[in-house]
């Protein structure tokens, strides 16, 4: 059984709904360098806006850590044409709702609202592309806010901040090793200077891309979008994002937390990966798979039949893989152990079932059931339009062309048992990997068989606003 | 298996759907073996979602029981008749069909999704689980430890001592006043027959409400239910009385080491079938909504900064009801917070809300309501949320003029009613500075 609701949410995302859906999916290219997707789904009179900026947190200058999230924040202040903080509430006020998130990759916002207010939400998103107002006043209120998100969301969670810890070490040379929030002390330093001078040389329409789903015709988005995003001239100047590579890893990072909130300790496994590259998708479709039969489901996964059923070695074990990433990504394993089966144990218990795993490969009944849930996958996500608009945009912005896009399913279905085993003898080798213990301080009482306090959850790989 | 959100009271206040867009059809099914369901037909994808309700969920706990629904809930899919948990999983996985099992203060919910091509075989395995699960002791040894790992869990978690200790003071001796996922002592104990008791309260043919969104017909739907739930026995366990009503005003402070605080606030609220709850949803969302435009978010996160998100609920129960609010500040500014939600609850009652507010948020609530359709699995949810409050078939249609008819003096009235400064009680699980009795 999965332990939790969000957990279960966030596994889904192990093999995404992935409809292909060429024939509702429309595409064009503006004059000024704007991309525009149109992603028709009639059933609703409603419309999602999403556009995508190129630009996330491992494009940060050095030691800025947290100003594109930061950015992202303050890009609802407002604009010579929407008064100060005035931007939800205009969308608000017309039965909308709105909302941005910043990844390593991609910063995005959005709008969901009657079709028929497309054409007020595409103003609005338009004119903050390059006519943000700031003082100085906005920017110390907003680094509170965010200092405390800070503190919400990773300062109070033990298990948030073993993870980060552990993406500090897993990246020895890439900027995925910084936490897309921040470092607090960078955070504190931030000012408008910092936040505009990003905003200048990376807000562009050359430098994003529109995605539209729902109730809408592509060439009455394309009428919009020449009238609101058409007349926005494009940067010059823009880099292509190349950032520094990971050189080979060559020798395996362990890390232990310790935490008065920890009730239940875990080990969370993470390796470095490769992530999904135009026209070369094949591995990260079979470390897709991968996870699937490794952790995916939890009564049937080969983590699940070894440590929580042949042996009570574990309550919870999972394991995930997100592709959708410019550079190396990584292969995550959680396990929280038996009460009374220590870390040390249950981490032997694991590599000892890897390795089996390794040497068998896969049971061809799990890999074919595999196969018919992502065959399914494609009528059931047909049903959610605006999961497809976060589809389409998280892969454009990783540098995926449409018909990479459209086609990963048949890269699916063409992964074999073969192809399986063969990533996972190159993946799940620990000298890529960072293994790491959270678990109550020692001494205080709390023995092993008692607890940590987060779920382990798969990392988060964006943030809301 | 999955548990509840920290909070079961938010997630119904959240369910609670006012309905639908004009186009949305209902259809009331009467099945031939007397069951009633709602259906929105639509053929546009070839598979179909299927919200099943049984009202009483985990207040069906019996004494001395506490956790046994939760547990039982999480053990419906740990097999059936000839198969074990791992042959109901592999058989389930090969249909492509998706069966969650969850229970809350007021209800056991199922939700199935199944494509057209194979829904008799995924019906089937549905009904084997609901009717007959096994409940092998290994199962429930098996999930019992992952129960008890997440009440670990939630001694040490704040968003989780909060709202617990808030329903302690709340409800007095009543089921309310306890986490439904029980205690760890009470779920220690239970036993296998616990299991089969808890299961013979709860899954009951007089307490099932039933949505159905996608591609089925009325008259395959009736033939669908008779076959899936003709198995339950007609009657469960009676409904427990009312809640007491035990919150005193005040402030509780439990230490938690952390740099921020969690605080839950409210007081005593508003019926579901309350004349005034329309009223009152709308005063709700002017104060708390889930909207960044709204009082509460303005005034602590946006002008002050003192919180990353505050938000505030209304939560009608089926045995009681509460206006909830919730936020996290760091510990040396959660006292000023806390001041301003005074200030703002004070300033609502009293002078209720403006001709612009009112109005915005008129336009909010009935524009934003097609966007809650976003696929058959919520539409088969809020069909179910519908009858769950005893809602007539026609309110779709109805519903906006509903929140249209609200006037300036309505509002004014419920917004003294409902909004009561000297009774709100705040709940801070953290290491507050500067709040009476703390260092």
């Amino acid at each position: 059984m999965p332990l939790r609701r969000l957990l279960l949410v966030c596994l889904a995302a192990v093999l995404p709904l992935r409809p292909a859906l060429a024939e509702t999916v429309s595409t064009f290219t503006l004059d000024n360098g704007l991309e525009v997707v149109v992603i028709e789904d009639h059933r609703a009179p409603v419309a999602v806006q999403m556009i995508w900026y190129k630009v996330g947190a491992a494009d940060e200058p050095p030691g800025k850590s947290g100003i594109a999230h930061f950015l992202e924040h303050l890009m609802f202040k407002g604009t010579e044409k929407i008064p100060p903080n005035a931007f939800s509430a205009l969308v608000e006020a017309q039965g909308g709702d709105d909302n941005a998130f910043t990844s390593w990759d991609y910063t995005a916002y959005f709008q969901r609202i009657a079709a028929d207010r497309l054409d007020m939400v595409m103003e609005m998103e338009a004119d903050r592309m390059r006519n943000l107002r700031l003082t100085e006043d906005d920017v110390a209120t907003e680094r509170q806010v965010i200092l405390e998100e800070r503190a919400q969301r990773t300062d109070s969670d033990p298990g948030a901040l073993l993870g980060e810890q552990m993406r500090a070490a897993q990246y020895l040379n890439g900027p995925y090793g910084i936490p897309i929030i921040g470092w607090r002390h960078e955070i504190e330093a931030l000012n408008r200077e910092d936040a505009l001078d990003y905003y200048r040389r990376f807000y562009a329409p050359n430098n994003a891309f529109l995605v539209i789903a729902g109730d809408v015709t592509p060439d009455a988005v394309k009428a919009l979008a020449e009238k609101h995003y058409g007349p926005i001239p494009p940067s010059e100047g823009l880099a292509p994002r190349l950032r520094p590579q990971e050189p080979p890893h060559r020798a395996e990072r362990r890390l232990v937390l310790s935490d008065e909130r920890v009730s239940d300790p875990y080990i969370y496994r993470s390796y470095l990966a490769p992530e999904r590259d135009a026209g070369a998708q094949k591995d990260a479709a079979a470390l897709s798979i991968l996870a699937e039969l490794l952790g995916g489901d939890g009564q049937t996964s080969v983590l699940a039949r070894a440590l929580q059923f042949d042996r009570q070695i574990a309550v919870y074990t999972s394991a995930f893989y997100d592709g959708t990433s410019i550079d190396d990504t990584s292969f995550g394993i959680y396990i929280v152990p038996a009460p009374g089966i220590s870390l040390a144990i249950a981490e032997t218990a694991l590599d000892e079932t890897l390795a089996r795993f390794l040497e068998e490969g896969p049971d061809p009944a799990a890999f074919d059931r595999i196969r018919t849930q992502i065959l399914a996958a494609e009528i059931y996500g047909k049903d959610n339009a605006q999961g497809l608009a976060n589809m389409y945009g998280e892969e454009l912005a990783i540098g995926l062309s449409i018909e990479d896009i459209q086609s990963y399913d048949e890269v699916l279905m063409t992964v074999t048992l073969d192809d399986v085993k063969a990533v996972a003898a190159r993946v799940l080798n620990r000298d890529n990997a960072v293994t790491g213990w959270l678990r109550a301080p020692e001494g205080d009482g709390a023995t092993e068989a008692a607890t940590d306090r987060g779920l382990p959850m798969p990392p988060a790989q964006e943030i809301l606003e | 298996m999955m548990l509840r959100p920290v909070l079961a009271a938010l997630g119904l206040a959240l369910a609670l759907a006012l309905p639908a867009r004009a186009e949305v059809e209902i259809q009331e099914v009467k099945t031939p073996g007397g069951l009633t369901a709602w259906l929105v037909e639509d053929h546009g994808l070839p598979f179909v979602s299927l919200e099943l309700q049984f009202r009483g969920g985990t207040s069906l706990d019996a004494p001395g029981k506490r956790g046994a629904i939760y547990l039982m809930t999480g053990l419906i899919e740990e097999g059936t008749g000839d198969m074990d948990s791992r042959a109901f999983a592999e058989a389930r996985d090969a249909l492509a069909a998706s069966f969650l099992f969850d229970s809350g203060a007021d209800t056991l919910s199922v939700s199935a999704r199944m494509l057209t091509e194979n829904r008799d075989a995924a019906v089937d395995l549905l009904r084997q689980a609901l009717t007959a699960p096994r409940f092998d002791q290994d199962a429930v040894d098996r999930v019992r430890e992952q129960v008890l790992s997440g009440l670990r869990s939630d001694e040490k978690d704040p968003e989780a001592i909060a709202p617990r200790l808030f329903d302690t003071l709340a409800f007095g001796d009543h089921p309310y006043a306890t986490p439904g996922k029980g205690t760890i002592d009470s779920v220690a104990a239970l036993t296998r027959d616990d299991i089969f008791a808890a299961h013979k309260a709860t899954l009951a043919r007089d307490r099932v409400m039933i949505g159905a969104a996608g591609d089925i017909t009325a008259a395959d739907l009736a033939t669908l239910l008779d076959i899936l739930l003709g198995g339950l026995p007609e009657t469960g366990a009676p409904l427990p009385p009312p809640a007491p009503w035990t919150l005193p005003p005040g402030l509780t402070v439990q230490d938690f080491p952390s740099p921020q605080s969690v605080v839950f606030f409210g007081h005593r609220g508003i019926r579901r079938d309350d004349p005034d709850f329309f009223a009152a949803f709308i005063l709700n969302e002017v104060i708390g909504g889930g909207r960044f435009s709204a009082r509460l978010m303005r005034e602590v996160r946006e002008k002050r900064g003192l919180t990353y998100g505050i938000g505030t609920y209304l939560v009608p129960m089926d045995l009681g009801e509460m206006v909830l609010g919730q936020f996290s500040a760091s510990n040396d500014k959660v006292a000023q917070a806390i001041e301003v939600v005074r200030a703002e609850w004070a300033r609502i009652a009293t002078e209720g809300v403006t001709e612009q507010e009112l109005a915005e948020t008129k336009t909010y609530l009935t524009g934003s309501y097609p966007l809650r359709f976003s696929g058959n699995g919520p539409i088969a949810n809020i069909l179910v949320g519908m009858q769950l409050d005893a809602l007539p078939l026609d309110y779709v249609n109805t519903r906006n003029a509903k929140v249209e008819a609200v006037t300036m003096d309505e509002v004014k009235r419920v917004a003294s009613r409902l909004f009561q400064p000297q009774a709100l009680h705040f709940v801070v699980v953290g290491q507050p500075e500067g709040l009476p009795g703390t260092p």
